[in-house]
């Protein structure tokens, strides 16, 4: 389905890209990791047909470059960095949904459905939204329509945990008829996401491995953890989490999060390991 | 067409919300404003005297402000655009590269036109509100003039994004062309005639090639048709296009120098990295 053949991409005299090839069929669920200037994003940028670059790059037999329309018309976007867009809301809804040729309606829906309250907000500026809802809307661009691939750099970094975990619903809806690209810098906060991991450094691929996507995008998992004495910064990243305390003393919490969220939640407990006397996770 | 409209309707949107356009229209209405209050329409200059005189002191400032204010307005929103990311996003859409290019001149072209234009037209209306006679034929070309300036200078203006990677070369870069420009006005040519360096011919050469003083000459050949005050050099002028046909001139050639150097950007533009 998508064909990077030999593509290397130089500013300058820095070569940013260097030779890459690669074959990402329908339904793969590919994580695009490394560090910052690894190249992630200016491959991502080759596959939009935004840069120009040595080699070939092909979307069903497509060049992104010169079939932008038919190309791009089946890749939804969403960029890591909100672009800082002085128009209102609903005139970024009805603009992309137009070119698109999709309902608005669409993106409306999906924007509620991650709690984002679209009607409060059509007439106020984009770039005056807040970080998480700037991300919500872009989502919601992206998912509210037919798009055969999904490019999402950091899709999930700034939405809170509800979102997150509806946010990988949205994604598990669309596991059989979409190829995804999930690119960040750290491959804990995609593991769970998908069944293909590639790693870029020095704008080469030096690790292409097929992972097992044992985890469920719309599972949960059941929380449990003993603290050894309360603490208010970790009482407040568990809040964040929706996980609450059952007993007065605050020290057994208990609550559900997002299956694919469980490395990223251990992530965060990891910073208090000190205070955990006792942690279980089950799938529910 | 309708990814054209889309994209020309959202630079649109866009500019009506920037600072630099509140200022833009501020300059003009203010202009036409304080002209009215200072009774520039009482005062007689050259034998012109109501809106006649008003509209020529207005086109006279409009050429000093809006070559400037278009270039450097342009070159900032549309490189600083692909700078801050706009173009990675919204390129990322399907929309073709000739409807997004074309789009953002359409709509940047209206955005930078109504608000000169609607100054002007505000004039008239006021005039004749108050009984003053407006001179329709001067209302009328000087309209022209003013959507050609608008065009020449935004079609440099959007050459000049597509070449430069960042906003500060792409200021830099708009502000020199000005400069230059404005050295090569035919006080500063005649200058340099004077001092014998070049053949008169490449001086009026120079300055019928510059739209700055192609522009200049047009609005002083309406109150001034033998172009007295432009002294030999007007002879050229007239032997070789005749006052008519110096009309004409003035307002194809800086058209044609507009959508040249605009065909010119978009064409660097599609061959090049969009954000």
């Amino acid at each position: 389905m998508i064909q990077f053949n030999n593509v290397a991409k130089t500013f300058r005299k820095a070569r940013v890209l260097d030779g890459i090839s690669l074959n990402i069929g329908i339904g793969e669920r590919v994580a695009l990791i490394g560090s910052n200037g690894a190249g992630k994003t200016t491959l991502i940028r080759c596959l939009l047909g935004e840069y120009t670059f040595d080699g070939s790059v092909s979307i069903n037999g497509l060049d992104p470059r010169s079939h932008r329309t038919a190309v791009l018309g089946k890749i939804g976007f969403v960029p890591q960095l909100p672009p800082p867009l002085k128009m209102p809301v609903g005139q970024l809804i009805e603009f992309s949904a137009s070119l698109c040729g999709t309902d608005p309606q669409r993106i409306h829906a999906i924007a509620r459905r991650l709690g984002l309250d679209l009607e409060a907000i059509l007439t106020r500026q984009f770039v005056r939204l807040s970080g998480g809802m700037k991300q919500k809307l872009l989502i919601s661009i992206a998912l509210g329509r037919d798009a055969q691939v999904l490019v999402m750099d950091e899709p999930a970094a700034n939405l809170d945990p509800e979102a997150r975990k509806i946010f990988f619903d949205l994604l598990a809806e669309r596991l059989n008829d979409a190829t995804m690209i999930i690119s960040s810098h750290r491959l804990d906060e995609v593991s769970a996401l998908v069944n293909r991991v590639i790693e870029m450094d020095m704008g080469k691929v030096v690790l292409d491995d097929k992972v097992a996507d044992d985890v469920s995008l719309t599972g949960t998992v059941s929380c449990r953890i003993l603290l050894k004495r309360f603490e208010p910064a970790f009482a407040k990243a568990l809040d964040g989490w929706r996980i609450a305390p059952v007993d007065e003393k605050q020290l057994e919490w208990r609550g559900e999060i997002a299956g694919p969220d469980r490395l990223r939640f251990l992530g965060i407990v990891s910073r208090y390991t000190a205070l955990v006397a006792d942690l279980s996770l089950a799938e529910c | 067409m309708k990814q054209l409209w889309l994209t020309a309707k959202l630079d649109i949107v866009e500019s009506l919300r920037a600072r630099w356009f509140q200022i833009y229209t501020l300059v003009f209405g203010g202009i036409v404003a304080l002209l009215f209050v200072f009774g520039l329409t009482e005062s007689r200059v050259l034998g012109f005297i109501g809106l006649s005189r008003l509209l020529v002191t207005y086109i006279q400032l409009t050429m000093a402000i809006l070559p400037i204010f278009v270039l450097i307005t342009t070159v900032r929103s549309v490189a600083g655009d692909r700078e801050a990311g706009v173009f990675e996003y919204l390129l990322s859409l399907p929309v073709s590269l000739s409807a997004w290019f074309w789009g953002k001149i359409v709509g940047r072209y209206i955005v930078v036109f109504a608000p000169v234009f609607l100054a002007m037209l505000g004039a008239v209306i006021w005039a004749t509100i108050v009984g003053i006679e407006v001179p329709w034929d001067m209302f009328g070309y000087y309209t022209a003039l003013l959507a050609v300036m608008a065009m020449c200078f935004l079609g440099i203006g959007m050459l000049i994004s597509s070449v430069a990677r960042t906003t500060d070369m792409a200021q830099g870069a708009a502000f020199m062309v000005w400069l230059v420009l404005l050295l090569f006005l035919d006080l500063i040519l005649l200058g340099v005639m004077i001092q014998g360096k070049i053949a008169p011919e490449l001086a009026i050469t120079l300055a019928l090639a510059n739209p700055l003083q192609v522009f200049r000459t047009a609005a002083l050949a309406l109150f001034d048709p033998q172009l007295i005050v432009l002294g030999p050099s007007a002879y050229v002028i007239l032997d070789l296009f005749g006052a008519a046909g110096y009309k004409v001139f003035a307002l194809a050639y800086p058209a044609l120098l507009g959508l040249l150097s605009a065909t010119a950007g978009y064409f660097l533009f599609r061959r090049g990295d969009l954000p």
